[in-house]
């Protein structure tokens, strides 16, 4: 009991003081150089330049055709760079073919043999290796231990369920004990619920093994809950790499902080800058933000604003304080989640707003209707000034 | 009203209730019309002819029409079949092991079969595994090309490899041309030929099912063994023979089979001191006309096939479980 508790106070001091990527004197495990890889005339990778540290959970969030899966892929070494370096400690990857790379990877549709049996999975690595028939008997049985598959050792993979398959190709990639582990979209094929204990037991896994994890994903969430670091790919580029909270707060373009979230996004032109401020004139009216960002006077930009933090009252808000920004509107739909409902307000201006708010009672009937007129507030440090 | 309604709404649901026992009855029944049509069909073109030719194979020889007795008469009644029964005899089983030619064409159809299962595995298996590995616009041209043989008659084929192998044939002269030769080797009449003919006529059979089962192969098994350390000829060993053996088993019988029971290939191609069973046969029936004994040539053939015959079914079975 108390074991357990140390633990998990070690693993919550691990998160919140591990950052060797904001230490300049440390040196990355995996470091990919102006990587560029071609398919074609197509490059799914363009010029991805990224670092990542030992111990880290790195994830790789995208979508569907952003490169990501092809960046794990040249790690892997499944692909070769058309052009650039992969480095692992310091060693050029470059023509190391994927046997003999200290990574291992847990594959999309598990790629688990069908001709072995689930201890067959697990072992057919380390009879790569000529281990000794012993050590590989214990370190499956061992490994097996960890993922909880014990008594499955003799099944097929067609006699086990999804979530048990999952874990085999799991137990079948750490055998290994490998530098650092890929995870191509490791959750896709499991159901909602399962989804989301997996995950938990992945973040446990990896502090507990200490071991570089790095993750492709397409679901945003599971990117947030796992990752230290989330490398947000476009088109085959890198558009920005940050912890989870720096992503959804401080989101480099329109389009990451359209993926990671729901944004209300208001256009306008930037009237003027002054010692924290930044005005916006905008079709919804002047709206302030406390920070231009790379933005210049004059030009374009958009107006970046969380739905979770607009309030939406009938009465409009008096005093200055958490109130710099205020327009008003009508309400045009409520998407009533249970914990949170969603209003999309029309506002008098022309342009449609969302705002979340949390359901504290358990009235039935909420105060905010159909069609009432309602004002949205948001203080000036909610909003983000973007100009891509 | 509404109660009238009501009932009638009732009425049509128990009308319903007491049709459905009955149309699931028809159903099932109907299943087993379906089921039982592969049964007649083996009875009537498997069972009926074989039980026909067992009891010729236990009948005596007879200058007659049809050329054996006894023949059964039902409109005799019990006493002409008693008679019937009594005058069948395992008398051409016992010629038949006594007499060494028969063993040694058994022996040689088996070895024969066998040699040039292995050729046809061999060739086979790297035609299906390039054919495989060809990029996937290019393979169902690749499966056209491996059935096109098919659109010529198997005889017209097997006639051409006379021509090719013949003393002045194709073959030599391209030999000679090629100055791999001084002298013009024998080629027709030969055991040679006979595998050879074999190999070309069966190639079809070997490759297609191969080409289905690594075609299936799915390419990320192989990455996944490349990723745990296993360099690519090993995980050949390890993942793409054990993973196409089904293929292999299915082709192998596909071709064992028949050739053991081949006629035209070793009677056009082979030699005279190349007999196959199947060439005993054809002297027994057509120039001894003795069908009892070709008869009995033909029971022990089968009996001879029945286990490969099952081994293939019980392997069979076993994968479409496994599928599941």
């Amino acid at each position: 009991m108390s074991n357990d508790k140390a633990r998990r106070s070690v693993l919550g001091g691990v998160k919140r003081d591990f950052a060797p990527w904001a230490d300049p004197t440390a040196r990355p495990l995996i470091r990919f150089e102006q990587i560029t890889k071609r398919f074609g005339e197509t490059a799914a990778v363009d010029r991805a330049t990224l670092d990542i540290y030992e111990r880290e959970f790195f994830a790789l969030l995208g979508p569907s055709g952003c490169g990501k899966t092809t960046l794990l892929r040249l790690l892997a070494g499944f692909e070769r760079p058309s052009e650039g370096r992969v480095l692992l400690a310091g060693d050029d990857l470059g023509l190391v073919p994927p046997y003999q790379r200290p990574v291992n990877m847990m594959f999309q549709a598990y790629a688990l043999f069908p001709h072995l049996t689930v201890e067959g999975n697990v072992a057919f690595g380390l009879k790569q290796d000529g281990l000794a028939r012993g050590e590989i008997k214990a370190r499956v049985a061992e490994m097996l231990g960890l993922v909880k598959l014990q008594g499955l050792e003799q099944r097929k993979p067609h006699q086990l369920s999804g979530g048990q398959r999952q874990r085999v190709a799991l137990a079948r990639a750490l055998v290994k004990r490998p530098k650092v582990l890929l995870l191509d979209e490791p959750l896709a094929a499991l159901d909602r619920k399962l989804r989301e204990s997996t995950r938990f037991e992945l973040m446990h896994l990896q502090d507990r093994l200490g071991l570089t994890f790095v993750i492709v994903t397409h679901d945003r969430e599971e990117a947030m809950t796992l990752a230290h670091r989330i490398a947000v790919m476009d088109h085959g580029r890198i558009v920005q790499v940050a912890t989870p909270a720096e992503i959804y707060e401080q989101p480099r373009s329109r389009f990451i902080a359209e993926f990671i979230g729901d944004v209300n996004l208001i256009e306008g032109g930037l009237a003027a800058i002054e010692p924290g401020l930044a005005a916006i004139e905008s079709a919804a009216g002047r709206l302030t933000a406390a920070d231009p960002g790379e933005a210049k006077l004059g030009s374009q930009v958009w107006l970046a604003v969380r739905p979770e933090k607009v309030r939406i009252s009938l009465e409009r808000p008096d005093g200055a304080a958490g109130a710099a920004n205020c327009v008003a509107g009508q309400v045009t739909d409520i998407g009533y989640l249970g914990d949170v409902s969603i209003y999309h307000v029309r506002l008098r201006a022309g342009p449609m707003m969302t705002a979340t708010a949390a359901n504290l009672t358990r009235m039935v009937e909420r105060p905010i209707g159909w069609h009432d007129q309602v004002w949205l507030s948001w203080p000036r440090e909610a909003g983000i000034v973007l100009t891509r | 009203m509404a109660t009238r309604g009501g009932n009638r709404a009732h009425a049509v649901t128990a009308m319903n209730d007491n049709s459905q026992p009955s149309l699931r009855a028809r159903a099932s029944w109907a299943q087993r019309l379906i089921i039982l049509i592969p049964y007649l069909w083996l009875a009537a073109f498997f069972l009926v002819p074989f039980l026909i030719v067992l009891k010729i194979s236990l009948s005596q020889t007879a200058v007659a029409q049809p050329p054996y007795t006894p023949v059964f008469d039902p409109s005799a009644g019990w006493a002409a079949l008693k008679g019937f029964l009594a005058e069948l005899s395992l008398v051409n089983y016992l010629s038949l092991a006594g007499d060494a030619l028969y063993l040694s064409a058994y022996v040689k159809s088996l070895q024969v079969a066998a040699g040039s299962t292995l050729i046809l595995l061999i060739i086979g298996y790297a035609l299906a595994y390039g054919m495989a590995r060809a990029p996937r616009r290019l393979q169902p041209l690749l499966v056209t090309l491996v059935v096109l043989p098919f659109w010529t008659s198997f005889l017209i084929r097997v006639y051409a490899w006379i021509n090719i192998l013949q003393r002045e044939g194709l073959l030599n002269q391209a030999l000679l041309a090629l100055r791999l030769v001084d002298e013009l080797p024998v080629w027709l009449a030969t055991d040679t030929a006979v595998y050879i003919g074999i190999v070309y006529s069966y190639l079809p059979f070997m490759v297609l099912p191969i080409y289905a089962a690594l075609e299936q192969l799915d390419e990320t098994l192989l990455e996944a063994a490349a990723d745990l350390g296993c360099p690519p000829w090993k995980a050949f060993w390890l993942v793409t023979l054990p993973l196409s053996l089904p293929g292999v088993l299915a082709g192998a019988l596909l071709c064992f089979i028949p050739i053991v029971g081949e006629f035209v290939i070793p009677d056009l191609l082979g030699g005279s001191d190349m007999v196959m069973i199947g060439q005993t046969l054809w002297t027994e029936f057509f120039t001894n006309r003795d069908w009892p004994i070709a008869s009995a040539v033909a029971v022990v053939m089968l009996i001879i096939l029945v286990a490969p015959i099952v081994t293939y079914q019980h392997f069979e079975a076993r994968q479409l479980e496994a599928g599941r």
